[in-house]
């Protein structure tokens, strides 16, 4: 689309939308400094301890909870991505580039978890693991220590099985313009399969590969419902925590938390574009 | 042997996908077979399910209990798929003059733009509705703010009761689901060739009728992945109504939760799970089928 005069009131328009948007943010971040430890009123700043106005921030830090809470979310997000990503790229080469028995079903299967409720794969997922997990522990008689229960491994499974098919939506839109005969050609030059993909195929779907691991992560990062359904004990993740927290009272130490998630994303991401750029 | 695989890509093609499929019917078919199977049996004294076939819970959701007709389960259905329609309407009237502007203005600012809509995200949805919560309740941000304006003008000023209460719910379903309708749309008016306009214009099209008669069809693509996108989680979501909406305001999402978590009632819960997921199945098909599927998912 060309770059037109913008009419004023687009213009205003557009920044009422973003104001929207950033008004929730700005309220995180300002109350996370908030002297208030029921943080309903601000009531000016924190200046307490040690850290002066970053008081909740110590805090946060001597929690045991959120630290936990962040390292089963990074594990969680990292074993999914990878994995989803490998087997989402390898489906999105399948469904774009072959053709094969039963192409046309696996593709309306790929497509039926974009378009269910989160809610009801959860609740799925939560039915077939209790039941799977209930005959076994009977079958085997297992003692209490070894029974099979819901964990980091069942949360880690389950966000696998929701991100492939974003993975293969987003990897399959970067295969669309692909050129067949670059592959063609490094196989006329001698190369085998498995160089041609290393060194033609792979480098050229790499940037959708990318995006689509980023949007795994992302989607891991921020899940709530799903991770609700099938966590349990010892798989606290942040979003989990937080919404305990929200049945009770709610400190500060939350808003400290949530400035520091988007600082991290923030520089994360900033990092990427500049490596972006900079090629 | 070696070399009757390498040329046989029908094969390639399907070791290439077996993975995948392996994935969703563990984790998609048979869970939702299972739930099917839950939601004709019952439950015992303990919560525990006993498989049998009936078609009780399913009455129950339709109104007709052993006391007489109860429409509380078809209100919560309604309610829900009312609040659906209402967000991904609102959204769609915020997100489109946003996108629009985003794609008119120059090129090396679309990046930055665009960027802009997308770190709210990076926060948590928990994350994002609690602070909504801070600005909607009787003390919050809102109501000081327009307690100290009031002030100002010596004018009287009485509190807004907005949290917990269904608007608060509106406004946080919006909010968690206006970045997933901006982003589709711009990538759809990205794609509309300037010499369309300049067709138009030279056909003698007022900037009204352009608008009407090109920019919007164009864009359809980009408001079907958003509506996509909004509605089916908007529909299916208990978080929102959970907290913003205090103990009020019940919908599907927290139907299905509380059957399983709260009331141990799997069956009942399976039951209103499945009709949730049928109810959202027959919208999208219709939907897809009269507007067409829209590519632009990937953009979201």
């Amino acid at each position: 689309m060309s770059s037109a005069k913008q009419s004023p009131w687009l213009a205003l328009t557009a920044f009422l939308v973003y104001f929207f948007l950033y008004a929730p943010i700005i309220v995180l971040i300002v109350f996370s400094f908030n002297a208030s430890r029921t943080n309903i009123v601000f009531e000016g700043v924190v200046n307490q301890g040690p850290c002066g106005p970053f008081y909740w921030y110590c805090e946060l830090f001597k929690n045991r909870n959120v630290i936990e809470a962040t390292r089963n979310t990074l594990i969680i997000a990292f074993t999914s991505t990878v994995v989803s990503t490998i087997i989402g790229t390898m489906a999105a080469l399948a469904l774009q580039r072959y053709d094969f028995f039963g192409k046309k079903t696996s593709e309306t299967a790929l497509y039926f978890p974009i378009v269910t409720p989160e809610i009801v794969m959860g609740i799925g997922i939560l039915v077939l693991f209790s039941a799977v997990f209930g005959w076994i522990n009977t079958a085997l008689a297992l003692a209490p220590g070894q029974r099979l229960t819901m964990g980091l491994g069942t949360v880690i499974v389950s966000h696998i099985a929701f991100s492939i098919p974003f993975v293969t939506l987003v990897v399959r839109a970067r295969l669309h313009g692909f050129d067949n005969r670059l592959e063609e050609a490094a196989m006329d030059l001698g190369a085998n399969e498995f160089t041609t993909f290393r060194k033609v195929t792979l480098p050229l779907i790499a940037p959708g590969v990318l995006a689509g691991a980023m949007l795994a992560f992302t989607l891991s990062l921020d899940d709530f419902i799903i991770t609700f359904f099938t966590t349990g004990p010892g798989a606290t993740t942040l979003p989990i925590y937080v919404y305990g927290l929200l049945r009770r009272i709610v400190t500060p130490e939350v808003n400290a938390l949530s400035t520091i998630w988007i600082l991290v994303v923030l520089t994360v991401v900033g990092i990427s574009q500049w490596f972006q750029t900079r090629k | 042997m070696i070399q009757r695989f390498r040329e046989n890509r029908r094969l390639q093609g399907l070791l290439l996908i077996l993975p995948a499929m392996f994935v969703m019917v563990t984790l998609l078919v048979a869970p939702l077979t299972l739930t099917v199977i839950t939601s004709f049996g019952q439950r015992d004294a303990d919560g525990n399910v006993i498989y049998t076939f009936t078609l009780e819970n399913y009455w129950r959701l339709m109104g007709f209990t052993e006391s007489g007709w109860d429409d509380l389960y078809l209100r919560i259905l309604l309610r829900s798929l009312w609040l659906a329609v209402q967000t991904t309407t609102i959204v769609i009237l915020m997100a489109y003059p946003l996108a629009y502007f985003i794609a008119r203005s120059p090129e090396r600012r679309r990046n930055f733009l665009l960027f802009l809509v997308l770190v709210p995200l990076w926060t948590n949805f928990v994350i994002r509705i609690y602070a909504w919560v801070m600005i909607l309740r009787g003390q919050g941000v809102l109501n000081s703010m327009l307690g100290g304006v009031a002030g100002l003008f010596n004018a009287p000023f009485q509190p807004l009761d907005l949290y917990p209460s269904q608007t608060a719910v509106l406004i946080g379903m919006v909010y968690e689901f206006l970045p997933f309708m901006i982003l589709p749309i711009y990538t759809s008016l990205e794609k509309i060739e300037p010499n369309l306009y300049e067709a138009a214009a030279d056909l003698y099209a007022n900037a009204f009728r352009t608008f009407w008669r090109v920019t919007v069809p164009l864009s359809m693509p980009g408001i079907v992945a958003g509506t996509i996108l909004t509605f089916i989680p908007v529909i299916g979501t208990f978080v929102v109504s959970d907290i913003l909406g205090g103990r009020q305001v019940i919908l599907v999402g927290n139907l299905v939760q509380r059957q399983f978590l709260d009331a141990r009632n799997p069956p009942f819960g399976a039951a209103a799970s499945i009709i949730l997921l049928v109810m959202t199945l027959v919208l999208t098909l219709y939907y897809t089928r009269r507007f067409g599927l829209g590519e632009e998912i990937a953009a979201g």
